[in-house]
């Protein structure tokens, strides 16, 4: 089986482990991630006012060429995802956005695509159970927090992936690669996205209420989908290690990343080593 | 020749500010038949009608038009009036020239409103002509009633009924009757305990003589039609003989099984033989048969050895049984919407969230902790409690779009119970704004703040979640524009009060309308607020809406008189207003039968002297015929008629045209 795949700009530079980690979890899972011949930015942002139709044309322009590749497309950054997917909604139930924008890119697209995470992938075409038969190194009595952000679930409307408020898909695939998750109150709350960009004190708050709240239920590891959320929850970690005493800094990993460990993946393919905080003393402590 | 008369209405100033009422008296007055006309200011008014009986009789008319409002407005009063002058009261006719004309033709110059009127006059007085005068029709009346659902709404319309010397028959989908106010603890706003006034109530009604209650049972088919209706009822296996029991309780304390309890609202077990609650009416124990071993895999039995009257019988089977009544109360009640829905609360996941009812047993002496305000979770005293109002009530996006009425008194009622048990503990309430409407409402409500200290918080909590055994209640206050988060040992969620799971197919059984709640509509919202579009059935309490307890009671009692009113008498008149088939033309295609939304329409078989079958027909049942006429737009060889709306009249009034 070969899955278009969709991978954005970040997955090409500075998060590459999450897109290597997960084509790598999707071959030992027997099926293929294939690139799209042709993407671009996705816009990395969903426009907010419903006149700004410019801001739909990018990732129609993704769309379009993806429906040229099959009638799915699958992505793995939380953005990116909620980009495609509620861009995919706008074109598919408003004719009148639609006519402008296709217009503008000067390509016919109907919205007929279906818009995947990886999650779903893994949950619904696969099924948890295949993914906890092909675990090889069960990642037994790790305590994995399980950080959602605010990008993959809202607004439920759109997006309907799981339940917004009280989401068990993230957990349950963590379950099946033998962790023991981490039920944490902050793991749908948004780590500042990109306030990153000049309000860093925004940032520092946020992200380290998600970290404060992981950290207290017993995390040992943070798995996010989402490569902003990895950047800003590592980048908390000083002044949280600074603030509080005793204070072990935690590793932010994509779960992607895990589960291509837990699969038996070659850890080349899995780049632990250009995370901030490193996850390998963690495995080696707990033997798995 | 016929002999018309004409009377023009002027409304005041409704119809007469744009339609010239003389002109239009003087142009009828040119018609052939017409020997009377006039304009008068307000007709429906008692000298305007005087002078239309004295017109009538002095001028022998056999016939009037009022050109005045629509008919659903006076048409009964002309009716009347032209029967008190002498003539049939289906030959009065209205002509509506003021909605359907002076209203929606506001031109100064009267012109058009003038013509139109003398239009819509001539036609109504050439239908007139062809009128035949009909005879209002006689159905007897079975003067026994049904009420479904045993809460104090149905409750309340049973004991007046029965009090009015006609037989009721209760019926109970539960064990016991009670109802949801059975549960609560206190009733605001006077804070008399709800048993305390329900349950007399209950043993009344248990022992009127006029009144059988059928608990643990259901009401599977209705048939008939007003005065006559037909009622399946199953009733669901007890396995308990209810006439040899005399509620001695030797069974449910030996049996050694337990269930959760439905009537703690989960927050006790019990056992699986049981009566919900000690006041219980009929004091009938049932068994949970999924529940139960014995019937099960036949293991135990131990209430049917200890059982004095041996009234246990594992073998019992559900019974069905007929009952012919003439009218229905329903009053199926409400339910709440399921908290877990709103996950950003916790309720499920955390112990200490619970619901309100969950706290209407917690407050109540007779619930599992006796009244003491203990959290589910450790059975510790809460030294604070969030309370927080609207959870999916006015709240389309999550929930239901309207307002559940009584959250905002309850929510009121809990802080002060909370308090007068928990005399340091702190009550906080979020809420949208508060809604308390009712005579010594709101007095109630600035009790609880005042008096008691509850802290009222404008806003919504967006997530409640647990840290260091607290519950952490994270919400904005907007009246001081700040977040706020309280550390909370127990969280109450008001959640919206909505109908029923089985509501539509309730009201598919008994034909009646609901909206898309699946709240029962009221035939009129003021006028008709406890009618259903099915003559005969009746509503009380909240399966027609969220509402409170005096409400539930009034329209309980209001359903009652309406019946009492239909059951004063032997038979019953009807509108003469129904259909009629041709029995020469109709060729039993059936169109018409599968058309009638009332089910008015049967298949007749027509037979010769000898008794064989010649021919079918259809034939119309004037007891169940609402006069709708879709037979007779359905019947393609034209073998159904409208009485009063004949196709004669309809053709004469658009010939005139
Ligand atoms: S048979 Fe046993 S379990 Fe069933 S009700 Fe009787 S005592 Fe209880
Ligand atoms: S539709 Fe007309 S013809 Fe057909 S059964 Fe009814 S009355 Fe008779």
């Amino acid at each position: 089986m070969k899955i278009p795949y969709y991978p954005g700009c970040t997955l090409s530079t500075t998060a590459k482990p999450f897109d290597t980690s997960a084509r790598a979890a999707a071959v030992a899972l027997g099926f293929e991630m294939e690139e799209l011949k042709q993407w671009n930015c996705c816009g990395a942002g969903f426009p907010l006012t419903p006149d700004n139709i410019i801001g739909l044309t990018a990732p129609t322009k993704v769309l379009a060429n993806a429906r040229k590749e099959g009638d799915t497309v699958t992505t793995l950054c939380s953005v990116c995802y909620n980009v495609l997917k509620r861009t995919n909604k706008v074109v598919r139930d408003d004719k009148e956005k639609r006519r402008i924008i296709t217009d503008f890119i000067e390509e016919e697209y109907d919205g007929s695509l279906d818009v995947l995470h990886f999650f779903e992938v893994l949950r619904d075409k696969v099924g948890f159970d295949k993914v906890k038969a092909a675990v090889k190194r069960p990642l037994t009595g790790i305590k994995a927090g399980a950080y959602y952000g605010c990008m993959l679930l809202r607004p439920f409307e759109d997006m309907g992936i799981d339940n917004c408020e009280a989401p068990t898909v993230f957990e349950d695939l963590l379950e099946a690669i033998g962790c023991e998750p981490v039920d944490f109150p902050d793991k749908i709350e948004c780590c500042g996205a990109h306030m990153a960009m000049g309000r860093e004190d925004i940032v520092e708050k946020l992200s380290g209420n998600v970290m404060q709240s992981a950290v207290g239920r017993g995390a040992e590891v943070i798995v996010t989908s989402c490569p902003l959320c990895q950047y800003n929850l590592e980048k908390s970690q000083p002044a949280m290690a600074a603030g509080t005493a005793g204070y072990r800094p935690v590793p932010i990993v994509y779960f992607t990343q895990l589960l291509g460990y837990a699969l038996g993946q070659d850890e080349t393919t899995l780049g632990f080593e250009s995370n901030a905080m490193d996850v390998r003393p963690l495995l080696k402590e707990k033997g798995v | 020749m016929p002999r018309i008369g004409v009377f023009v209405c002027q409304c005041g100033n409704n119809i007469e500010s744009t339609v010239e009422t003389k002109e239009v008296a003087e142009e009828m007055e040119k018609l052939p038949g017409v020997v009377y006309t006039c304009s008068y200011k307000f007709m429906c008014s008692s000298p305007g009608q005087d002078m239309f009986k004295k017109a009538i009789e002095e001028n022998n008319l056999d016939g009037v038009v009022v050109s005045a409002c629509s008919p659903h407005m006076h048409e009964k009063t002309f009716r009347k009036a032209s029967e008190k002058a002498g003539i049939n009261p289906y030959k009065c006719e209205i002509a509506n020239i003021r909605e359907q004309c002076s209203w929606v033709h506001p031109d100064k110059t009267k012109a058009v409103g003038t013509a139109k009127s003398v239009d819509l006059t001539r036609m109504v007085i050439e239908r007139l002509k062809k009128n035949r005068p009909l005879k209002t029709i006689n159905i007897p009346v079975n003067k026994r009633a049904l009420v479904i659902g045993g809460g104090i709404a149905g409750i309340q319309a049973a004991l007046d009924i029965a009090e009015g010397g006609r037989e009721v028959i209760l019926v109970e989908r539960e064990p016991s009757i009670g109802g949801n106010m059975a549960k609560l603890s206190e009733t605001f706003p006077t804070m008399d305990c709800s048993q305390c006034i329900l349950t007399p109530k209950m043993v009344e009604a248990e022992l009127h003589d006029n009144i059988k209650i059928y608990t643990y049972s259901e009401v599977e088919k209705v048939d008939g039609y007003i005065g006559n209706f037909s009622v399946r009822i199953r009733r669901k296996a007890k396995y308990v003989d209810e006439e040899k029991c005399t509620g001695c309780g030797a069974c449910w304390e030996k049996c050694p099984f337990k269930s959760d309890s439905e009537f703690e609202m989960g927050l006790n077990k019990r056992k699986v033989i049981y009566t919900p609650f000690p006041q219980a009416v009929p004091n009938v124990p049932v068994i949970d048969a999924p529940n139960c071993p014995k019937i099960q895999k036949d293991k135990c039995g131990l209430c049917a050895k200890v059982c004095g009257p041996q009234c246990i019988d594992f073998e019992q089977e559900d019974k069905i049984l007929t009952e012919e009544v003439g009218a229905i109360v329903v009053a199926t009640g409400y339910q709440l919407m399921p908290n877990e829905r709103f996950g950003e609360y916790g309720y499920g996941r955390i112990k200490d969230v619970i619901s309100g009812m969950q706290f209407e047993r917690l407050a109540s002496a007779s619930g599992p902790t006796g009244g003491k305000i203990q959290r589910p979770s450790d059975g510790k005293e809460p030294g604070s409690v969030v309370f927080i109002q609207c959870v999916g009530s006015r709240d389309e996006a999550k929930g239901v779009s309207y307002c559940s009425k009584v959250c905002c008194m309850y929510t009121a009622k809990h802080t002060m119970l909370y308090r007068h048990k928990v005399h340091d503990g702190q009550a906080y309430v979020f809420y949208m704004d508060i809604r308390s409407g009712g005579k010594r409402y709101e007095e109630f409500v600035r009790r609880a703040i005042e008096h008691d200290d509850a802290m009222y918080l404008r806003g919504r909590v967006s997530r409640v979640y647990e840290r260091d055994g607290k519950i952490i209640v994270q919400g904005a206050d907007t009246l001081s524009a700040s977040q706020v988060e309280i550390e909370a040992d127990m969280v109450v969620l008001a959640t919206a009060i909505v109908s029923r799971t089985s509501a539509a197919t309730v009201a598919k059984t008994l034909g009646i309308a609901y909206d898309k709640h699946g709240f029962y509509n009221e035939y009129h919202p003021k006028m008709k607020p406890v009618e259903t579009v099915t003559a005969g059935i009746f509503l009380a309490g909240t399966c027609m809406g969220p509402m409170d307890i005096p409400e539930s009671v009034m329209m309980g009692s209001a359903s009652a008189s309406k019946i009492l009113a239909l059951f004063s008498s032997d038979e019953m008149a009807r509108e003469p207003i129904t259909a009629h088939v041709n029995a020469m033309t109709c060729n039993a295609c059936w169109d018409c039968v599968t058309a009638c939304p009332y089910t008015a329409i049967d298949k007749e078989e027509v037979k010769d002297r000898k008794g064989n079958t010649v021919r079918w027909q259809a034939q119309v049942n004037p007891g169940l015929c609402q006069g709708c006429g879709v037979c007779v737009a359905a019947c393609r060889s034209k073998a159904v008629d409208l009485a009063g709306y004949t196709d004669e009249q309809v053709y004469a009034a658009i010939n005139a045209f």
